[in-house]
């Protein structure tokens, strides 16, 4: 019964990626292609400016995630439910989306380009500049570490921190000492997975990065402009191995809090 | 928890995010049927965006339509039994063969992308027909039909079900066809779903793989929003929006009645979408 998949997966899967690994050696270079993210500038930059993004992202992404996820499991409103599917929909929206969104937000013809004529006579463009490509990946962000930390959240157990009140602690106390060390799975989990997004995300730069290097528009570059298809399979190689362990590391821990919450 | 300040901040802070996430898409949609987005709303209000969209781009619309179903039915018949044979076996050789077909989701769609070319490019009739999008469309939404039903099919008692269908003389295939299909239902809605909605937005690995002759939507959105004018390209997305939001909802509340049954979520736990 698991023929049909498994001739389908090795030949177009198994030996595609195997027939990659061996391209990336193929080069001028041979084996030391793969290391061209450390030794070769322009790749080394592009390594760096990416790997800075994806993080800065992720922890923006963790921090207003954790507030807005704590305030929406703690609290019951009416509207709640709205808010939630609203906060949550975007999820399944294609990287190219998001870019054009955030030029309809910062583009040339954007909201905050109008408003802040209006107010300041200054007109704001920012869409294509790292602030804009760190705004399209915090959009996208936001849906899918939100949704991590409420489900966290929701199995928090409550009397350890009416324990901790009961006991004196303050508010800020509460949050770091009992909030946030009951939270770290989550944290943990969905930082990896928001990281490894940023990293692989070709859709949303493709979009906005015009002048801006990172990881996925370099490999693209390189094998469509420069021709360097060596160069191309072994920054693709290296760049593929970064987001499976992010999301190993992702899956093997939250794996082991469902385990924990019996 | 008393309503206090504490409680407006917070609910401020939120509803501000939550105007990050909806405001740029209202925006779209509103540019999308204004006659000159520039001037605002005054303009006035036109169809005739979309219909120079549906002149320009209907095709891609049909091509993306046409792969989504037949990768969704391509994803049904390999991942059911797939889900099924990996919940019967378990263990350790299971969830090595679990992680192995979800490897395509976490690589990057320009790696995969990639890798097909180097190894098919040269067989030049299904490198540009379209059957060479619908392979990177089948190894990205596989993962999630697997989990979806393997999900459904872990939470509930499937081969005591068997034995007893077993026990009453039914053989293999009718005991797979009458009663584990009607079973993982669920499973294979939430599964269905997100393999359609996956597969129209697709754009990483379609980008690289896609010719001038087989355009899909998203890789036309880029294409608009690269050399189009403002409204063209939000008339289009707006398009996108139409065919994707049903979906989008069906799947929130495929995702709320298999919590409210309180089994486990029918829904695969793989938020790992790529963007």
């Amino acid at each position: 019964m698991t023929l049909p998949l498994g001739v389908v997966f090795f030949a177009f899967f198994l030996l595609p990626m195997a027939q990659l690994v061996l391209v990336g050696a193929s080069g001028e270079e041979g084996m030391s292609a793969y290391f061209s993210f450390l030794t070769k500038t322009r790749h080394l930059e592009s390594t760096i400016a990416t790997t800075l993004l994806s993080a800065g992202v992720t922890l923006v992404a963790l921090a207003i995630s954790t507030i807005v996820g704590l305030f929406l499991v703690r609290n019951r409103f009416p509207g709640r439910e709205t808010l939630i599917s609203l906060l949550t929909f975007p999820l399944a929206f294609p990287g190219v989306v998001i870019g054009f969104l955030i030029i309809l937000l910062a583009g040339r013809q954007g909201l905050i380009g109008t408003m802040t004529k209006a107010v300041t006579g200054d007109k704001m463009v920012f869409a294509y500049s790292m602030l804009g490509l760190f705004l399209g990946y915090l959009y996208f962000s936001i849906p899918r570490v939100l949704l991590t930390i409420m489900a966290t959240a929701e199995k928090l157990d409550i009397s350890l921190e009416e324990a901790a009140r009961s006991m004196g602690a303050s508010q800020w106390r509460v949050i770091v000492d009992v909030i946030l060390p009951a939270l770290r799975p989550g944290l943990i989990a969905s930082g990896a997975i928001c990281f490894a997004t940023s990293m692989g995300a070709f859709g949303t730069a493709f979009t906005l990065a015009t002048n801006i290097d990172v990881l996925p528009m370099t490999i693209y570059t390189e094998f469509t402009l420069n021709a360097n298809i060596a160069g191309a399979a072994s920054l693709s190689i290296i760049l593929g191995l970064i987001t499976w362990i992010a999301l190993f590391v992702a899956r093997s821990l939250s794996g082991s809090t469902v385990a924990a919450s019996g | 928890m008393r309503r206090n300040g504490l409680f407006a901040l917070q609910l401020a802070f939120t509803l501000f995010i939550c105007a990050f996430l909806i405001v740029p898409v209202i925006l779209s949609a509103l540019a999308g049927v204004t006659v000159n987005f520039f001037k605002g709303l005054k303009s006035g209000l036109t169809f005739n965006w979309i219909i120079e969209v549906w002149g320009l781009y209907a095709e891609t619309i049909y091509l993306s339509m046409g792969l989504a179903i037949v990768c969704l039915v391509i994803t049904l018949l390999l991942g059911i039994p797939m889900a099924y044979v990996l919940a019967r076996t378990g263990g350790r050789l299971s969830r090595f063969i679990e992680e192995l077909i979800t490897l395509p989701v976490a690589i990057p769609g320009l790696a995969i992308a990639l890798a097909l070319i180097l190894t098919y490019g040269g067989f030049r009739e299904f490198r540009s027909s379209w059957l060479f999008i619908l392979v990177g469309h089948v190894l990205y939404t596989l993962p999630f039909m697997v989990r979806s039903v393997l999900a459904v099919l872990s939470s509930i008692n499937f081969q005591e079900l068997e034995e007893g269908a077993a026990s009453l003389g039914a053989g293999f295939w009718p005991r797979f066809f009458q009663v584990i299909i009607p079973n993982v239902k669920p499973g294979i809605l939430a599964g269905s779903l997100m393999v359609v909605t996956l597969s129209i937005g697709e754009f990483n690995l379609t980008w690289m793989l896609h010719t001038p002759l087989t355009k899909t939507l998203p890789v036309g959105l880029a294409d608009s929003y690269a050399s189009m004018r403002l409204e063209i390209a939000s008339a289009y997305t707006l398009v996108f929006f139409v065919m994707i939001i049903p979906l989008l909802v069906a799947m929130q509340m495929a995702s709320n009645s298999g919590q409210r049954k309180k089994k486990s979520t029918a829904v695969p736990d793989l938020p790992i979408k790529r963007s």
